[in-house]
């Protein structure tokens, strides 16, 4: 086991309470909206703060435990940190800053020149941060945390920092260099693309708690909750199915071609699914109810719709269906959708 | 339009106040510098006395400047870095000494370190060490009032980095001296050299806590502004000499802070 985590801190009103491991090897994203908690959790594991109660084991070596008074300082636990808009020392050249973690260590810097080579960056080693690129500063941040010959690596929002393009191809080299790193890696994001390209499996984090775990197709394919459900583009409904027929919580039913599940579970709608009506439809679609908009919000190059319910669902269509349909606040209107546009997992 | 940035207008009466103020400010300098006797200049500062003075001046401003330097980084650390009970109570008394008539400062020191004073009856008992009225005396009243300078531009740089630069050197392996010396210090190094010049140029303008204190013995404790205050009763060239040297050093520290200082846009 590379890491493996059992946090409760406080950061004044806010506590945060988690268990997250991480084996050699495995890349795990940590996900979730800002102030969930996420970066609290970095600090923890780096020893830049002390946890409140719980237990970090990095590698077997016990690194922060109060109740047996154990506390390791971060310069002694050999965690490398990619910081969130890199903190890259100002004052130093590139070359100074990767030596600077093998020089703190009394180690030999002589591994310097391999990072500095293995990132592509030999060519930039007189530059000082301020002359560097977004994609070249967040290489010369992984040199330096690789550097100092980790046994472990956090990354707090290492892709944030840079300007779409850039991150698109920074996410493709990071994956390649993550995949090189035989040591486990924690992986801060609130994109949930970081998450899907970069991470072996997925923890979602929400006010403090851990809400789902698992591996990055599972999480993806069955989001336990409403945040990472909208974060993907579906739409979730919990409820009772018996047979495919599901009983929404929130009032109102749909029938499911999946008739797997029985019992208390979670329905996956895709609002591009439903259909819009101004009169009710006839056709094969096996939901249809007469509901009433309560929102419309201008996404790229869809319109979602918000449906009253029940049950509550978001609708997808082009600017062009809502100028056809006349949709507006406050309408009634009704919605089809296909039996077979509903997966449901037990929840 | 005009090239000239178009400004708002200003009432007319804050214009004649503000050239008021600036006339006020400015005049009894240009009257320094215009009654100078600057042919006599060399012969009047290479008097023994006032080379006596120079030299004093220079050693103890710059050994106090060093001192409140030394010992005053520290300081400033401790109250940006650590929270601890009367932390306000703390910041409170150092600035103190910014504020208080420098002659209270001078007396104060007396009732501390002077020979019946609270530490300075057992310096002398026990050690036969005198401090008032000694050229080390005059170091002390100098770094007394300068060293709240230093201490509250250094906390002030402390307080506005980024502390995740010292996160990520500790994550890198650096110990917290190493922390110290190869991040935090370099990259406060402006603030702290603003802090030791401006210490330095008001140990160098110290009279009333070093009169107080040390008394004004030629070559022993007579500074530059003591050596002004006495020539001023003898001559009045020799104390409007010794001025503009003083007067000099002042604009050649300005010039050196002028970033920080004149607030300037570049």
């Amino acid at each position: 086991m590379s890491v493996n985590a059992r946090i409760t801190t406080h950061v004044g009103d806010f506590d945060l309470d988690v268990s997250v491991t991480c084996a050699p090897g495995e890349t795990v994203a940590l996900l979730g909206p800002n102030g969930a908690g996420k970066s609290t959790l970095l600090r923890t594991i780096a020893g830049l703060r002390p946890v409140d109660d719980g237990r970090i084991i990095v590698d077997d070596s016990v690194v922060d435990d109060p109740s047996s008074r154990i506390f390791v300082p971060p310069e002694r636990r050999r965690i490398g940190v990619v910081f969130q808009d890199y903190v890259l020392f100002p004052h130093m050249t590139v070359r100074q800053n990767v030596a600077f973690g093998p020089r703190s260590t009394g180690a030999d810097d002589s591994g310097v020149d391999h990072w500095l080579d293995a990132l592509g960056i030999a060519d930039l080693s007189d530059r000082k941060p301020a002359q560097l690129s977004g994609g070249q500063a967040q290489r010369v941040a992984l040199a330096r945390a690789l550097a100092t010959s980790p046994r472990l690596l956090l990354m707090d929002e290492p892709l944030a920092a840079l300007d779409a393009a850039t991150r698109m191809e920074v996410r493709g080299r990071l994956r390649h260099h993550l995949t090189d790193f035989p040591h486990g890696t924690l992986l801060v994001t609130h994109d949930p693309l970081d998450a899907l390209v970069l991470a072996d499996r997925i923890i979602v984090i929400e006010g403090g708690r851990v809400t789902q775990d698992g591996p990055t197709a599972q999480v993806a394919a069955e989001p336990r909750t409403d945040y990472l459900a909208a974060l993907l583009g579906v739409t979730l409904v919990r409820g009772r199915a018996q047979d495919g027929l599901i009983e929404c919580q929130g009032g109102g039913t749909l029938i499911s071609s999946s008739t797997a599940s029985t019992g208390e579970v979670v329905a996956l709608v895709r609002p591009q699914a439903i259909t819009l009506h101004r009169e009710r439809p006839e056709g094969s679609a096996r939901n249809t109810w007469q509901t009433t908009v309560t929102g419309i919000d201008v996404l790229g190059d869809q319109v979602r719709v918000t449906l009253s319910g029940p049950p509550a669902l978001v609708a997808a269509v082009t600017p062009a269906a809502v100028a056809d349909l006349g949709i507006v606040p406050g309408q009634s209107i009704w919605a089809t959708l296909k039996a077979t546009d509903i997966t449901v997992h037990p929840a | 339009m005009s090239s000239r940035t178009r400004q708002a207008p200003v009432p007319r009466l804050i214009l004649v106040m503000a050239a008021i103020a600036f006339a006020f400010l400015a005049l009894p300098l240009i009257g320094l510098l215009v009654e100078a006797p600057w042919g006599q200049l060399p012969e009047l500062l290479s008097t023994p006395a006032a080379q006596e003075a120079l030299r004093l001046s220079l050693v103890t401003s710059i050994t106090a400047a060093g001192i409140a330097t030394m010992l005053g980084v520290p300081l400033a650390w401790v109250l940006a870095r650590r929270s601890f009970p009367g932390r306000t109570l703390v910041r409170g008394l150092i600035l103190i000494p910014l504020v208080l008539p420098p002659v209270v400062g001078g007396v104060a020191l007396l009732t501390a370190f002077g020979r019946r004073g609270l530490i300075g009856q057992y310096l002398y008992d026990w050690f036969g060490i005198q401090l008032p009225f000694s050229t080390a005396g005059v170091i002390m009243a100098e770094a007394f009032v300068a060293m709240p300078f230093l201490v509250i531009t250094v906390e002030g740089a402390l307080r506005g980095m980024d502390g995740r630069f010292e996160d990520a050197a500790r994550t890198l392996g650096a110990s917290p001296t190493r922390v110290l010396f190869r991040v935090t210090t370099p990259l406060i190094a402006p603030s702290l050299i603003a802090g030791a010049v401006l210490a330095w140029a008001r140990a160098l303008g110290e009279f009333g806590a070093t009169i107080t204190f040390a008394g004004n013995f030629p070559g022993v404790t007579q500074t530059l502004p003591l050596a002004v205050y006495s020539a001023l009763e003898v001559s009045r060239e020799e104390a409007i000499a010794l001025s503009v040297v003083l007067l000099a050093i002042s604009f050649i520290v300005l010039i050196s802070l002028r970033g920080r200082l004149l607030g300037g846009r570049g």
